[in-house]
């Protein structure tokens, strides 16, 4: 009988590169944003203090934008290259793809049907509606949140083709859409992808790229079935993450959570506050 | 035998004692016997009197009651004020008349060895005279006691006190620059210096460039209408912690000062990046007075104020570079409450508002319903393998 665990590729290591950077990334604009929506917190005041008053948040944090911006137009212009040129249409709509279709919706259903005790447990494919909603949230986010902070950043040219007016509500929108997603992603996705019962402490798929049979079977069946019977699971198959990967992944990624547990109990502080 | 003093001080005089000088020559030979008669007795007082303002007046200058020896056990008190009789005419309608009995000697010292106040070691010399002062109004429970402020440490600290012992500015506001010296009257008082209707003038007479700035300003404006309520230098400067202006600590303190008055203003201030970033100890960031201007602060539809529409441009082009007219239509203090006037950021705070609640309230639910679904899925699973 072979008890030796097998493993599956899940993500690519441009993927878990491009995801590595999103996380520091976000965690530094997270820092170095939230005490500015949140100027007049005394944790505000004391963090500014400590490294090194306004210039350096504002530095640290155009900086981390800038970084975060190369990932997501390096990520959009992936895509397009892929699709345009190389004509990899499943990129665009399937089982593979990250943009949703019918079955998201059908999940959805089904599983607030689960979890009232009404149904049975849905089936996922290749990417739950979770995490298309994680996927899609960055974008629009980072859209957003991107756009807004260049206007302010480049405040008089900006005001060149668009009314000075509007960076009132660009700041608004900067502040409110940066709320949103650090509730999101300090709140639901540390939730979804790493707190919850079957997860915890730490799901690490995506630092180490691979998952394990069982892992697959569980929460991805569908595209279990799918790649067993077109014989691809063969090629999926990939070596058990090095002896090292394993904590080192867990550290990298138990420190972000708590990063984003403290940031989330400050901006609830403050938020209840101010 | 103790030698007899010279009646004449070799160096010169103030012309009044000069003055005096004069008169009582006639009569020097006579007092100066006569001091030999007092020093015989008082040889303490000997070396002071000598060095001091009124060593020709004599002994029996001031003791006018003492006509020979031996004197009477109990000798009047000397009254000041038959020679100085404007500072004592001063001194009897001023706060200080019913200070103590011989109230001249409080401030000026040792009666003996009173010297020319322009003389450095007079204690009202302007180096001396807020540790002369401050003997009572540094004396929190004197000042407690009389219901005054305790103003001698905040003098100190203050830039007119650093100017005077750090700089050694004898150009430097004293106590008595502001409050005058025998004639000081309280605050309340309509004619007192600092009465608030006259603090600017006060001021103006070392700051006249403020003052004049202060007096075109919508403030000054308003206190020379007759509202006595409007703000004043010390309102925005207080009166003894004035600050270094060019200082980020006292610029750092400005928002909130006119915040004190202008609360609404001051509110929608803080809700914009400039505040935000000032919050965070930005110096560089726009103060109220950054656009207002401190002291000819002017309404925006006065053409000469910085706020007025032509002016806009010019105004925040100070730090934003490249301002141009679309720029300047930035709400410095934009309020999203405000759907009148500001109808898109409105708009925006309410759909963010929906937008966030709805998201992060639906999945919240999904969340929490998760966990206890999954403790509940592990239970039972644990329960069909037992």
């Amino acid at each position: 009988m072979n008890t030796e665990t097998r493993y599956y590729t899940r993500f690519t290591p441009v993927q878990r590169f491009m995801h590595a950077v999103l996380m520091i990334t976000f965690l530094g604009l997270a820092a170095t944003g939230l005490p500015l929506r949140f100027s007049s917190a005394s944790w505000s005041v004391a963090f500014a203090n400590a490294v090194g008053g306004f210039s350096a948040i504002i530095f640290f944090h155009k900086f981390c934008a800038v970084v975060l911006t190369i990932d997501f137009a390096a990520h959009a212009a992936d895509i397009a290259y892929r699709t345009a040129v190389k004509k990899q249409w499943w990129l665009l709509w399937g089982p593979n793809s990250m943009v949703p279709r019918l079955k998201d919706i059908q999940d959805f259903i089904a599983q607030a049907k689960w979890l009232v005790f009404l149904g049975p447990k849905p089936k996922f494919d290749r990417y739950t509606y979770w995490e298309k909603l994680d996927y899609w949230g960055v974008f629009w986010g980072m859209a957003i949140i991107g756009i807004s902070g260049y206007a302010m950043w480049f405040a008089p040219a900006f005001a060149k083709l668009i009314p000075g007016s509007w960076l009132n509500v660009a700041l608004l929108i900067h502040g409110e859409e940066a709320l949103l997603a650090v509730g999101w992603i300090f709140v639901i996705h540390f939730f979804n992808e790493h707190l919850r019962p079957h997860n915890f402490p730490m799901d690490i798929t995506v630092f180490t790229g691979s998952q394990t049979e069982k892992e697959f079977k569980d929460r991805h069946p569908v595209e279990y079935a799918r790649v067993e019977a077109s014989g691809e699971l063969a090629q999926m198959q990939t070596q058990a993450p090095a002896s090292w990967a394993t904590p080192v992944s867990r550290l990298v990624g138990g420190t972000a959570v708590v990063i984003g547990i403290v940031l989330i109990v400050l901006t609830a502080e403050a938020f209840l506050r101010y | 035998m103790k030698p007899l003093r010279q009646a004449i001080p070799s160096r010169d005089r103030e012309g009044a004692v000069l003055l005096m000088l004069l008169v009582l020559s006639a009569t020097s030979a006579f007092a100066a016997a006569q001091d030999g008669q007092c020093l015989s007795c008082h040889e303490e007082k000997t070396n002071p009197f000598h060095a001091s303002v009124h060593n020709a007046a004599g002994c029996t200058g001031c003791h006018t009651d003492i006509k020979g020896f031996p004197h009477p056990d109990h000798v009047a008190k000397v009254e000041c004020g038959s020679c100085h009789s404007a500072a004592n005419t001063a001194l009897a309608s001023s706060v200080h008349a019913h200070a103590s009995q011989q109230p001249c000697i409080s401030c000026h010292g040792d009666s003996h060895a009173i010297v020319p106040v322009k003389d450095p070691a007079s204690t009202v010399y302007p180096s001396n005279l807020p540790r002369t002062c401050g003997t009572c109004h540094g004396d929190r429970k004197f000042a407690q006691q009389h219901h005054l402020p305790d103003v001698y440490s905040e003098y100190m600290d203050s830039i007119h006190g650093f100017a005077l012992t750090k700089d050694g500015l004898l150009v430097a506001a004293t106590c008595s620059s502001c409050h005058g010296s025998h004639d000081i009257l309280a605050p309340s008082n309509p004619m007192s210096r600092v009465n608030r209707v006259n603090v600017p003038a006060t001021c103006g007479a070392c700051h006249q460039g403020i003052e004049k700035d202060y007096l075109a300003g919508v403030h000054g404006e308003a206190m020379k209408s007759g509202n006595t309520a409007a703000p004043v230098c010390t309102s925005c400067h207080t009166a003894h912690q004035i600050g270094d202006i060019r200082q980020a600590s006292f610029q750092m303190k400005t928002n909130a000062t006119c915040g004190d008055c202008h609360k609404e203003r001051y509110g929608t201030y803080r809700d914009t990046f400039h505040a935000h970033v000032s919050s965070l100890g930005y110096v560089e960031s726009a103060h109220c007075w950054d656009c207002h201007r401190a002291h000819d602060i002017l309404p925006a539809f006065n053409p000469k104020s910085t706020i007025a529409p032509a002016n806009l441009i010019q105004t925040c082009g100070k730090c934003h570079t490249g301002a141009n007219a679309s720029f300047v239509s930035y709400g410095p203090h934009a309020d999203a409450h405000n759907g009148k006037q500001y109808p898109a950021l409105h708009a925006t705070a309410i759909f963010m508002n929906l937008l966030l609640a709805s998201v992060l309230g639906v999945f919240a639910l999904h969340t929490l319903l998760w966990f206890i679904r999954s403790r509940a899925e592990r239970h039972g699973a644990q329960e069909g393998k037992s």
